[in-house]
């Protein structure tokens, strides 16, 4: 039950913290709860059809049609993020300044909400399908054990969800104008682990074959399999022997989500105590 | 969007590299996994080629073949097969599982 437990836990908890972090980083955006629920909605419910045909897509592209799908969704992810990291660096400062004066220019959140949708979706896709096999494997296997089993998985959503909600909530903690900083860089290192974990991917498929030798192993200090490795991979995208193509990803992530925040906002947003009008160029 | 252009055009050019390394490459290493165990439980490959393991689950129900270390997950239906392409690695030991059946889905890649 233990080990049920365990399982289910970290899955929720790596589709869970992206969730809060999507969250936190839209709070205020009217609407948002909605957008968010759908995503995970529309989640759970492509993670159970997804679980149902993995064995149908993994046949396609000569076998390769899982990796070629999760490295798919998971660049969806990086543009999604992206998308909302510039966005918000153009119009992110006065909503920082004042959450609670909804004007039209932050009603119109909800284009970059569309994009964290989807960035939710694919998050509870992947690891929820993860968490529909095991559990079916469980309960079609029969067995005395299955009862603990499933109760011990049914308890790892609800620690993992437990858990995702404090990090959400200790976000929260930091104040309103500090947030939006926190989140931009965290949404930053979010994107580029995906983009590492989606390179990874590309080279199980063999679409990509270079750079694949792991430049360092870390793994003696912080196992990647550890619930800490895991949750630093979910978050930084944390991985004990990353290879050269995996740290190009990860720097390109970077490199280009600032370069694009600075291109929409020449002026970094200078979050604090500046109550300066923004000068806001029509579109 | 400028940079998923750019990194599709580059998995464009890499795709063509690419087919030529994994067709000159060794035919799959077979790795069965029955009873949720893994037979061979420890496989031996050379050093610096990169190699695949052609994974059969002829378990009923649906396992994850995952590593770390060697940096791969690919869910395996029950009776499905499932390949693992791996790159080029240096010597060392490179332990995977089978995730849902942790306890006995243990194996490891000696590269030598």
């Amino acid at each position: 039950m233990l080990g049920a437990l365990l399982i289910v836990f970290r899955e929720v908890i790596e589709a869970g913290l992206i969730v809060g972090i999507v969250l936190a980083a839209t709070r205020g955006v009217p609407g948002r709860g909605l957008w968010v629920s759908a995503g995970v909605a529309a989640g759970v419910l492509g993670a159970c059809v997804l679980a149902v045909f993995a064995g149908g897509l993994s046949s396609l592209f000569h076998g390769s049609g899982q990796e070629l799908f999760n490295a798919a969704i998971l660049l969806l992810a990086v543009c999604m993020l992206t998308w909302h990291n510039v966005w918000m660096a153009s119009h992110g400062r006065e909503m920082s300044r004042e959450l609670k004066a909804v004007g039209a220019e932050v009603a119109r959140g909800s284009r970059s909400l569309t994009a964290m949708a989807v960035v939710v979706g694919v998050a509870v896709l992947r690891e929820g399908s993860e968490v529909v096999l095991f559990l079916y494997g469980i309960v079609a296997q029969g067995g005395t054990t299955t009862l603990g089993l499933f109760t011990g998985g049914l308890l790892g959503v609800i620690a993992g969800a437990g858990v995702s909600a404090l990090m959400y909530l200790g976000l929260l903690a930091i104040p309103a104008h500090r947030l939006f900083a926190a989140t931009t860089g965290l949404i930053t290192l979010l994107a580029a682990g995906l983009a590492a974990q989606a390179a990874a991917f590309l080279q199980q498929a063999g679409v990509i074959d270079m750079l694949t030798s792991p430049l360092w192993d870390t793994s003696r200090i912080l196992d990647e399999g550890s619930t800490l490795g895991r949750l630093l991979k979910t978050i930084v995208g944390y991985t004990d022997r990353p290879d050269g193509l995996q740290l190009i990803a990860w720097l390109a992530v970077v490199a280009v989500m600032i370069t694009l925040m600075r291109l929409v906002n020449p002026k970094r947003p200078v979050v604090a105590i500046t109550p300066v009008a923004v000068p806001h160029a029509a579109e | 969007m400028i940079r998923t252009l750019v990194l599709l055009t580059a998995c464009a050019a890499l795709c063509a590299c690419s087919k030529a390394e994994t067709a000159a490459g060794a035919p799959p290493i077979p790795l069965l996994l029955k009873d949720h165990r893994f037979t061979p439980a420890e496989i031996t490959v050379k050093a610096n080629q990169p190699f695949a393991l052609e994974v059969t689950n002829a378990d009923g129900v649906a396992d994850e073949f995952d590593s770390d270390s060697l940096k791969r997950e690919k869910v395996i239906a029950g009776g499905q097969k499932g390949v693992v392409r791996v790159g080029p690695l240096p010597p060392g030991r490179y332990p995977f599982m089978g995730e849902y059946h942790a306890k006995t889905a243990q194996g490891a890649v000696i590269v030598q």
